[in-house]
């Protein structure tokens, strides 16, 4: 495996991700790129820290599943001329998240093939790197030239249609650029960055408890998986661990969010195949589950009801009947939706065979979470690599094969059954005790990882702590930088009409991505 | 199709009837009405725009559209382009690379047009507060009637912004 083919020597991490870390130099960094692509490793983020103002240069780190949890590389580069080896070659997912630390911190990837600016548009001169320490966060610059270059299709009869920053509903802001021949599409290309607001760059003014709202506002809609994952971060880097009932909570609200947004998700995938039934049924189902929410955890998302330590309020025994009863009645309901829709000719003539990734294509490109699932791929880090409550539950992982809308709507159903069943295992088997230990205090220069299964895919936070309980860097990472390259394969001989069937079918975030 | 007509018997209309719901929503919606057939001729629309924020105000806002608020049953209803609103629903600190799109909008927008500033972050800059990337709160960039605090503000409450927002202009 691995590890040992390197001959690298690996430091373990504390904490609830099982995770070893090897600072490498680049022909190591580059060598092990490749041999963990060779070895089905999944790149799970990459990104980079200035160390300069403690007389080192910069690093690049590479976070990647393997079977038994993650490996960390740290590659530390100069301060003059930082640079490192592109490891796009071999995990093309990396390509984005290279053009953002560049964007961020100036460090070039060497050999990449595409050096656009991916998160600048025209906020900082090309110049600047926010990221880098010396930069004052209050620092306000005039708009700089922010000329973007699509990669144009020539060809009689080819044209494109701009679509965005502003779209034509209530949808986060990005820019798709479609080139279309007739109304077959020939190529989608997406921008992003437009919700770029300085996410990391804040996180370095914030004291560790503080930290933890702004983690939970990465991407509102996963709240619980940020603040879960950064608190896993913190806890590591204290080593110390939450409570049994905190972290059996935690998994309550995780399975609760993704339900929420399931059931939010597949009234709208209905609406856009054109049953508006559908999305009076499905928000009628979620309105009733998120104001269970706000009598259970006090907020209809569970905003900051995870915190460093554990968790911030209990549920009371007459909470879990609520959400036992909730969770009878969501099922027989959800259950009777699923045969509409798998009856309906209309429905299932619109989510069949559209907007497929293959398999193929969902190992090479990286494919991640629901999304990936759908695509015959069956990670899942509730059952891969469970954490408490997650290795007592035995959590089956929702599959299938065909990639297609039909698809990723079968596996919310499944993923709703399944987060069903074990919430009710969560309500019968929740252990008594405290609710916290308190934030922890983890000392200067201490690092820790989070690694949660969200909703969407797997959500992932690296931080470093600074004196005075502060944070020295801490850097979220969403599932969507893994997922939004896939979509603009799966557009691809799709005609026009059915990109928002196809967009909604992944929901990816832009907040989460543009930071 | 029998099952889906019969799910729609079943559940029945769950649009919460003002006296029997939550008071603070009867209030709301018998205002709306009558202020949006005052000023807007019985159809008010609105254009969203989503300036920086984190997602969540706009679960919030796809939530007012749900069987239980039902907006549109006040006829309010929101429109694809700014050219054809009344108001635009601003969310998010606005992010230095959504200023210019947000100014257009607001250009784009026929008056008398109001805006509602919607959230913490719309409202002050919320968390994500000013700085390189982002120029803080709607009210920085473009001129804001109304401003609903929260984090996210509940449905209730954009609707509530909503009314007071017409309520100011006439």
């Amino acid at each position: 495996m691995v590890p040992d083919e390197l001959e690298l020597t690996w430091e373990r991490l504390r904490g609830a991700v099982s995770a070893r870390r090897a600072t490498v130099d680049a022909a190591q960094w580059r060598a092990g790129a490749e041999a963990l692509s060779r070895e089905s490793g999944r790149l799970v983020a990459l990104w980079g820290s200035d160390r300069r103002d403690l007389g080192e240069g910069f690093d690049v780190q590479a976070a990647f599943a393997v079977r038994d949890g993650l490996l960390v590389l740290r590659l530390p580069v100069p301060a003059l001329h930082p640079a490192f080896p592109d490891i796009s070659a071999f995990f093309p997912v990396a390509g984005r998240m290279q053009r953002a630390l560049h964007d961020m911190l100036g460090i070039v990837a060497l050999g990449a093939h595409d050096s656009r600016p991916w998160l600048r548009h025209g906020a900082w001169p090309p110049d600047v790197y926010p990221l880098r320490r010396d930069l004052d966060a209050a620092t306000s610059f005039p708009a700089s030239d922010a000329a973007y270059e699509f990669v144009s299709v020539s060809g009689e009869g080819v044209h494109e249609i701009p679509v965005g920053p502003v779209h034509a509903g209530t949808i986060e802001p990005g820019h798709f650029r479609f080139s279309v021949l007739g109304e077959r599409v020939m190529r989608l290309e997406e921008h992003l960055g437009y919700k770029h607001k300085g996410i990391e760059k804040r996180f370095e003014s914030m004291r560790i408890e503080d930290g933890a709202r702004l983690a939970g506002r990465v991407s509102g809609d996963s709240t619980v998986a940020y603040a879960w994952a950064y608190a896993m971060a913190v806890e590591g880097a204290a080593g110390v661990e939450p409570p049994a009932r905190a972290l059996w909570l935690r998994g309550l609200a995780l399975e609760r969010e993704r339900v929420a947004n399931h059931l939010g998700d597949l009234g709208y995938i209905g609406n856009d195949a054109g049953l508006g039934f559908a999305l009076s049924q499905f928000s009628r189902l979620k309105e009733d589950w998120l104001r269970l929410n706000a009598a259970v955890f006090g907020h209809r998302y569970a905003m900051d009801f995870v915190v460093p330590g554990g968790v911030a309020s209990d549920v009371d025994s007459s909470g879990i009947a609520r959400l036992e009863a909730q969770a009878d009645r969501i099922e027989r309901e959800v259950r009777a939706l699923r045969d509409t829709f798998e009856e309906h000719a209309g429905l299932q003539d619109r989510f069949r065979t559209c907007g497929i990734v293959t398999t193929e294509l969902a190992v090479r490109l990286g494919l991640t979470g629901l999304a990936g699932r759908a695509s015959g791929r069956s990670e899942d880090l509730r059952a891969d690599l469970p954490s408490p409550p997650y290795d007592q539950l035995d959590v089956q992982v929702a599959r299938h094969g065909d990639g297609d809308v039909a698809a990723r709507v079968s596996v919310r159903f499944d993923e709703i059954l399944e987060s069903l069943r074990l919430m009710r295992l969560i309500l019968d088997r929740l252990p008594a005790g405290a609710l916290t230990i308190g934030c922890p205090d983890p000392a200067p220069g201490a690092s820790g990882l989070g690694w949660v299964e969200g909703w969407r895919g797997e959500v992932f936070v690296a931080l470093e702590c600074a004196p005075g309980r502060g944070i020295r860097r801490c850097h979220p990472h969403d599932p969507s930088w893994q997922n939004w390259p896939l979509l603009e394969h799966a557009i691809l001989g799709n005609i026009v009409p059915d990109f928002p069937l196809i967009n909604k079918s992944f929901n990816l975030s832009y907040a989460g991505v543009d930071l | 199709m029998y099952r889906i007509l019969r799910q729609i018997a079943r559940v029945g209309i769950v649009t919460e009837p003002g006296p029997e719901a939550d008071e603070n929503l009867r209030d709301t919606a018998a205002r709306i009405e009558s202020e949006v057939a005052r000023s807007f001729a019985g159809a008010l629309a609105i254009r969203h725009v989503d300036a920086g924020s984190c997602n969540g105000c706009e679960l919030e806002i796809h939530a007012c559209s749900n069987p239980y608020y039902n907006l549109e049953g006040l006829g309010i209803r929101f429109v694809a382009s700014p050219r054809h609103a009344d108001m635009l629903l601003v969310t998010g600190p606005v992010s230095r690379h959504m200023e210019e799109a947000l100014r257009r909008t607001y250009d784009a927008t026929p008056a008398p047009k109001v805006v509602v500033a919607v959230g913490d972050c719309g409202c002050t800059g919320g968390i994500f507060g000013e700085g390189y990337a982002s120029r803080g709160r709607v009210a920085n960039v473009i001129p804001v009637d109304v401003s609903v605090p929260g984090c996210p503000p509940t449905p209730l409450a954009i609707m509530q912004g909503i009314l007071t927002a017409i309520t100011r202009r006439t």
